[in-house]
């Protein structure tokens, strides 16, 4: 996405290329930092993120919301950040797998991967972690069953997924106790 | 992608004034309102969709879910497939259509996508995507790769000639069986398109998919007040548990007197170029008792013209079977 092919390389030698269109400016806050950048209108947030501000977290797997390694929060809600452009999500608040620790201290659900061996080459971690905070905050899973379901839109090539439904049955179940059974 | 200007006007009509004198559908505009984005980014980073200019309409006031006259709810175009799946009223009065949202896409794409994307969102036949293949739908008079090749996913009902692809949306099947009405906005004022009249079959046009006009936009989608609560319900049959397209799914609604049906509501999706319906189906099951005899009935005379083709003839079995079984889910009758 982040290479256009203008009309120019289309070989219509009779029609002259249309100028470019211009650069646009997007303010964000990232992670809790107010970042300004400046993007053609076809980057897409994902690239956004990777290329403009060296925040590699986040994954590009497939580049077309079927995979879920992009998987971000804007504005809390859990998205395929490949599948929205950057100057779409001006003004919103972004939150990727960089900015869920705090300091040295891991997220719960980062936690509960370490400690439940949730993958093994990891590069659908940060889409699965961003994806599970942001079902979690969502609140509609019960069962395992559920979690399945819920995050059906995160694939893991390595079949980690026995492991990944344990870390966030065991976060989910902790805090629901911590809600005093409130589901 | 192709490089394109973006827009992101603050009312409806300044919306309008950014795709205005655009002759023909929708389908063909060259200036291309974006919601959600989770279809018309995809197709153009496939270079299968070339606008050279977005009009972000993602954040117009046309997300709310309301009340209207009459006991029905009109769902905001701009509302996401999420909030209108797991709205209250939703889930309590229009079971069926929650069922039906949630069965699509994944939790993160259905947290983007609106109501009104979903309703044009294109086929995901193959060759439709492949653009080094022949497709009528995508470059008119080229052929159809389909009929000819890998054809699996397609068209059981309605097809022709020039395209056997079909509509891909789970919403749009429950919407068509509850006779939603499509609310849009245009230069010449706004308009009702009843949802039967809104996608159109292939046809030797199978470049267009629906009937809204380049100019307009959908600004809501208007329920019913009989929502069939009591006896519906959407079964989707893919190749995999979660997280696929339908092979083929069923909308099934009853209102039933005792063990009697007294009208029958029947919406297919994954077997034609839209949502699939058919009068004579639902007229053999009223007045009749629900009995598994009589589901299958309406199943033979739904598919009385259903056409396999080289990769696809089991789906008419398949929906046959999907059928009864939807029926007998909401009538609550046992079935095998
Ligand atoms: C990996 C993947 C899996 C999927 N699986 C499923 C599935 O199983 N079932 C299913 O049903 N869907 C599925 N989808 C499709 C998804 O539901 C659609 O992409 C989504 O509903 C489109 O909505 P959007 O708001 O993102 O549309 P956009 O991509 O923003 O727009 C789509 C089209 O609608 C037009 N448009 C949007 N809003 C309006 C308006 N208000 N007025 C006029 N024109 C408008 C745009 O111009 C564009 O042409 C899947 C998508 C992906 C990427
Ligand atoms: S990279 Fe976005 S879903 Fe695969
Ligand atoms: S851990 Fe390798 S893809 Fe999931």
């Amino acid at each position: 996405m982040s290479q256009p092919t203008g009309p120019a390389s289309q070989g219509h030698a009779h029609k002259q290329p249309a100028p470019p269109p211009d650069l646009m400016d997007v303010t964000l806050t990232i992670n809790g930092s107010r970042k300004t950048l400046r993007v053609a209108p076809w980057t897409s947030l994902l690239d956004a993120l990777r290329l403009h501000l060296d925040m590699t977290g986040t994954k590009k797997g497939c580049d077309h919301g079927q995979c879920g390694a992009c998987t971000v929060l804007v504005d809390g809600r859990r998205i395929n950040s490949c599948l929205t452009l950057a100057v779409m999500a001006e003004g919103r608040t972004v939150t990727t797998i960089e900015g869920l620790a705090s300091g040295d201290a891991l997220h719960p659900l980062q936690e509960a991967f370490v400690e439940h061996d949730a993958f093994q080459c990891g590069y659908c971690t940060p889409g699965q972690i961003c994806s599970a905070v942001g079902m979690l905050e969502e609140g509609h899973a019960r069962t395992d069953d559920d979690i399945r379901e819920l995050m059906s839109g995160n694939l893991c090539r390595c079949g980690a997924y026995p492991n990944i439904v344990a870390a966030i049955r065991q976060v989910m179940d902790s805090q629901a106790q911590k809600d005093g059974g409130k589901p | 992608m192709r490089a394109f200007s973006y827009d992101r006007p603050d009312s409806v009509d300044a919306a309008l004034r950014g795709v205005a004198n655009q002759p023909g559908t929708t389908t063909e505009a060259a200036v291309k309102f974006v919601a959600g984005g989770t279809n018309l980014l995809d197709l153009m980073k496939a270079d299968v969709m070339r606008p050279d200019r977005l009009v972000d309409i993602s954040r117009l006031n046309l997300d709310k879910i309301e009340e209207v006259d009459g006991g029905g709810l009109r769902l905001g175009a701009l509302a996401r497939n999420s909030d209108t799946a797991y709205d209250a009223r939703v889930q309590a009065r229009y079971p069926m259509l929650s069922k039906a949202i949630l069965a699509g896409a994944s939790a993160q794409l259905r947290n983007m996508a609106t109501n009104g994307g979903n309703l044009l969102q294109r086929t995901r036949c193959y060759y439709f995507y492949d653009t080094g293949t022949p497709c009528n739908k995508r470059e008119p008079g080229t052929g159809c790769g389909a009929l000819t090749g890998v054809n699996r996913i397609h068209a059981i009902l309605g097809a022709s000639d020039h395209c056997i692809a079909v509509h891909p949306s789970d919403m749009c099947v429950a919407l068509a069986a509850l006779e939603a009405i499509v609310r849009v906005t245009g230069p010449k004022g706004e308009r009702t398109i009843p949802f039967a009249d809104f996608h159109r079959l292939p046809g030797d046009t199978p470049h267009i998919d629906s009937t809204l006009a380049a100019d307009e936009l959908i600004t809501a989608i208007d329920l019913p007040a009989k929502g069939f609560a009591e006896h519906s319900t959407y079964l989707k049959v893919r190749d995999r548990a979660s997280y696929a397209f339908a092979l083929v799914s069923v909308a099934a609604a009853l209102e039933l007197d005792g063990q009697t049906i007294r009208t029958a509501r029947l919406a297919l999706g994954g077997v034609a170029h839209k949502p699939w319906r058919d009068p004579a189906a639902e007229a053999e099951l009223a007045g009749k008792p629900a009995s598994l005899e009589n589901f299958r009935e309406a199943s033979r005379v739904l598919l009385r013209d259903a056409k396999g083709q080289s990769h696809n003839a089991f789906k008419i079995g398949l929906a046959e079977r999907a059928i009864v079984r939807a029926l007998a889910e909401a009538a609550g009758v046992e079935h095998p």
